[in-house]
């Protein structure tokens, strides 16, 4: 049964996401300054950067297919979907049955896979280097991920994020030592999938250095406003998740109108406190070797399967 | 004089500029005799150039400059008008080659070696067009269309190329470079430059001193204080002019702070391409501090136009040398703590250590100079006393320190940075502290048909400018050299054991000049 509550929810939570995704960017990127004894830039710069990228003609390279053009519209289409089955404000979410937490990392290898393939439709060799390098950080990233989604899930009995979120926001305040191996893992995987230091620099004009922003040098115009939205959305996505999972206190349940309107400042708090933190972390790290990805992820996998050790053996005995 | 059993008599050049020999190469196998002896015994070819002496009853003229431990041998060649041609000499020294194309391009001199490709020209003119041949005329109408050009192939399995530029997708001088990688493993890096050919050598033709300076100065813009000095340097020695100690300390103080600035720069730079924006803005910060201070004082934020024939052209009170030493103490105290968290960092540490790799070995045999090679070990420094080697004034008597490092890679070559920046920073103290006496300036009355060379450790290797004078006293051919000539192939080894994903710090760690090599 769907309620009225929930779906207006579910409505109100992708709004929410779309509308807030590119703050988050631009807190980050704010603090990031700030880190770096820097003047930052405006906190609504991505919002400027969006309008203005919607406004300008997309350029296509001659040798661009239909893929090329479409790849935009199905990054986002995934990044939007994945925002609606993320629990941000309630776990009361209709579209939530649609895909599971096994799904989700679906959801974001689809995107993957299609940016990757744009970024070598037009046979540059940027666009395939950055393809390339994409696909090992994601190869590596997606079994860390999925460790901890099944620590998470065997904790709650269930893949489904919203039920996920609910177990645990709902429990006792016990204390599951597999939940802070996980939520290691966890940020050690959002770093990486997000290209954000140090495995990737989203800041660099460097072209040689470049992983995601390699992909998608050939992209203009409302092409790229739409690649670079999916990208803080997926930040925004990874964010939530996290938050989900980790910190869930606050998140509303089934019906409960009242504290869906609390729900909202305590996401926005949690999302600031965690921005600031991603940026004090980008900011103190240099970027590593690109073959050195391999280790960070290896360690985040290693992680996450002492989490899902560590459930079973300590947390499943009673 | 004759430097090791060759029978090319050699004459110093007069004044107080680096110790030059001058000399002239009978034939060609004299010149390439001479070549193979300076290899020998360890010494390196720093310059080469071509010029058209037709209108003074002559053919054509190649003009080599080596350096051994003494100072440096400067060696012309008389060529034939009708078909000029001289001794291929990249089979002795590999920094020959695009120095001998070059000269084809610009003069038609041909040297009688295999590699025969363009280098500067891309065709901006026609192939039988030399834009510094007296009686080329103005550029004939010619239509602008990039020539095909021959990129050495590499073969194998999976092994394909990835060009780069000349456009980048930062903000930085256009130049094509051309990887062949297997997956991320670099297998061969070949360099194009010539994009920023701007014919300076050509404008030089028939242009003033004060012209000239200008020019000069503005080759290299992060370098306009030696070159600039190696300029003046060129013109007082073949006018015979003696700037005073006053002048020469005043020249010694902007170069040191040329020096700095630059240094000060490249490691905020050299953080910024490893993601560690904390050192770009830190360091920024202090080179900001620094330009500022040039310009209260000497009145130019990158003290262009500031060093000139006979002297210089500012000169700092009292209250300016106080700003200056005591800048010199606050910049050291900070750049010592920013030393500490480079050091103490473990992950630009990571990216720092065995990256980009080059030994003395190469450094002699690419003839390379400047801080690059110092950082391999090697002791090179014009401004340093060594075994055989007594420095110009004023350096003689600031006995200067050079930094070296024996590992070659990105690390040393940062370290190298850190150490002259506090070796310069006490050099300025000093300079500051006791400026003698003397004229700012004095009056340079051109002397026709003269000829000079000036040398100067510039922040990044050897400066070389030499100057031929015409019968009218102007310039008639002034050739501006800068150290980049030599590093850039050294840039091609450097990154051989490496991946395309750390070119640009091992970039970044040589920082070398487009502008000044493409002239």
């Amino acid at each position: 049964m769907i309620s009225l509550t929930g779906f207006l929810g579910q409505i109100f939570a992708v709004a929410l996401a779309l509308a807030l995704a590119p703050l988050l960017t631009g807190w980050i990127n704010q603090c990031r300054a700030w880190l770096q004894n820097r003047s930052a830039p405006p906190l609504l710069q991505p919002y400027y950067m969006l309008h203005k990228l919607f406004h300008k003609d997309v350029v296509l390279a001659h040798g661009a297919s239909s893929l090329f053009r479409f790849a935009p519209f199905i990054v986002f289409g995934c990044m939007v979907l994945a925002c609606a089955i993320i629990p941000s404000l309630s776990s009361d979410l209709p579209f939530a049955p649609a895909a599971d937490a096994l799904a989700l990392v679906g959801v974001f290898g689809l995107a993957r896979i299609f940016i990757a393939l744009a970024a070598m439709d037009v046979g540059t060799s940027f666009g395939t280097l950055g393809g390339r390098r994409e696909m090992l950080i994601g190869f590596l990233a997606e079994p860390a991920l999925l460790m901890v989604i099944f620590t998470m899930a065997m904790i709650a009995q269930s893949t489904s994020v919203a039920t996920i979120v609910e177990t645990l926001a709902h429990r006792e305040l016990v204390i599951y030592p597999s939940i802070a191996f996980a939520g290691i893992a966890f940020t050690m995987v959002s770093f990486a999938e997000n290209a954000r230091v140090p495995v990737d620099n989203p800041a660099t004009h460097l072209e040689l250095t470049m992983i995601h922003e390699a992909m998608i040098l050939e992209y203009s115009g409302r092409h790229l406003a739409l690649i670079e939205w999916a990208a803080s959305l997926k930040l925004y996505a990874y964010s939530c998740l996290g938050l989900a999972l980790f910190f869930p206190w606050g998140i509303a349940e089934r019906d409960n109108f009242l504290a869906l309107v609390a729900a909202l400042p305590l996401l926005l708090v949690k999302l600031a406190i965690g921005g600031a933190l991603v940026a004090l972390l980008e900011t103190i790290n240099a970027k590593m070797r690109i073959f050195r990805a391999p280790e960070f992820l290896g360690t985040a996998f290693l992680l996450a399967v002492l989490g899902l050790l560590v459930h079973l053996l300590l947390e499943t005995q009673a | 004089m004759r430097f090791h059993a060759e029978p090319i008599d050699f004459e110093r050049q007069p004044g107080v500029g680096a110790p030059l020999w001058r000399g002239r190469a009978a034939d060609g196998e004299d010149l390439l005799r001479f070549a193979i002896s300076v290899h020998r015994h360890d010494g390196r070819l720093c310059a080469l150039w071509g010029s058209d002496e037709r209108s003074n009853g002559h053919g054509f003229r190649v003009h080599a400059i080596f350096a051994l431990d003494e100072g440096w041998q400067y060696l012309t060649l008389d060529l034939p008008a009708d078909d000029p041609v001289y001794p291929d000499l990249s089979g002795v020294f590999a920094a020959a080659n695009r120095m001998q194309r070059a000269t084809f391009d610009l003069v038609g001199i041909r040297h009688d070696g295999e590699d025969q490709r363009p280098w500067l020209r891309h065709g901006g003119w026609p192939a039988d067009w030399f834009p510094l041949r007296h009686d080329a005329g103005d550029s004939p109408a010619h239509e602008n269309r990039p020539t095909d050009y021959e990129f050495v192939k590499v073969g194998g399995e999976g092994a394909h190329e990835i060009p780069v530029g000349p456009i980048h997708a930062g903000i930085i001088e256009p130049g094509h470079f051309r990887f062949t990688v297997v997956g991320e493993r670099v297998l061969r890096l070949e360099q194009r430059l010539g994009y920023l050919h701007k014919g300076t050598e050509r404008r030089l033709a028939g242009a003033d001193f004060s012209t000239g300076a200008k020019l000069v100065g503005r080759v290299s813009g992060d370098s306009t204080c030696a070159f600039a000095w190696a300029f003046a340097g060129a013109v007082e020695a073949a006018c015979g002019v003696e700037p005073s100690p006053r002048a020469l300390h005043l020249r010694a103080l902007l170069l040191e702070r040329e020096r700095v600035a630059n240094h000060l720069g490249d490691l905020g730079m050299l953080g910024n391409d490893a993601a560690f924006g904390f050192g770009l803005s830190q360091f920024f910060r202090l080179k900001e501090d620094w330009v500022r201070l040039n310009a209260q004082v000497f009145g130019h934020r990158f003290l262009m136009d500031r060093i000139v024939p006979g002297g210089v052209a500012v000169d700092a009170d009292a209250a300016g040398l106080a700003a200056i030493a005591g800048q010199a103490e606050t910049i050291e105290r900070e750049v010592r703590e920013l030393q500490r968290i480079y050091d103490e960092h473990a992950g630009l540490q990571d990216r720092f250590l065995t990256l980009g790799p080059i030994d003395a070995a190469l450094v002699r045999e690419l003839s390379l100079s400047g801080m690059a090679a110092r950082a391999t070990g090697l002791l090179l420094d014009a401004r340093c006393h060594r075994h055989g080697y007594a420095p110009p004034a004023p350096w003689g008597t600031l006995a200067v320190r050079p930094a070296s490092d024996e590992r070659g890679d990105v690390a040393a070559r940062v370290a190298v940075r850190f150490a002259e920046v506090y070796e310069s920073l006490r050099l300025i103290r000093l300079l500051a502290a006791g400026l003698p006496g003397g004229e700012l300036r004095v009056e340079v009355a051109p002397v026709p048909g003269a000829a000079g060379v000036g040398v100067i450790e510039g922040w990044r290797g050897e400066v070389i400018v030499g100057v031929q004078l015409g019968a009218d006293g102007r310039i008639a051919r002034c050739h501006p050299h800068d150290p980049s000539w030599q590093a850039w192939p050294a840039l091609e080894h450097a990154v051989l054991r490496d991946i395309v994903p750390d070119f640009p710090l091992i970039n970044k760690s040589f920082n070398l000049s487009y502008s000044g090599q493409d002239i």
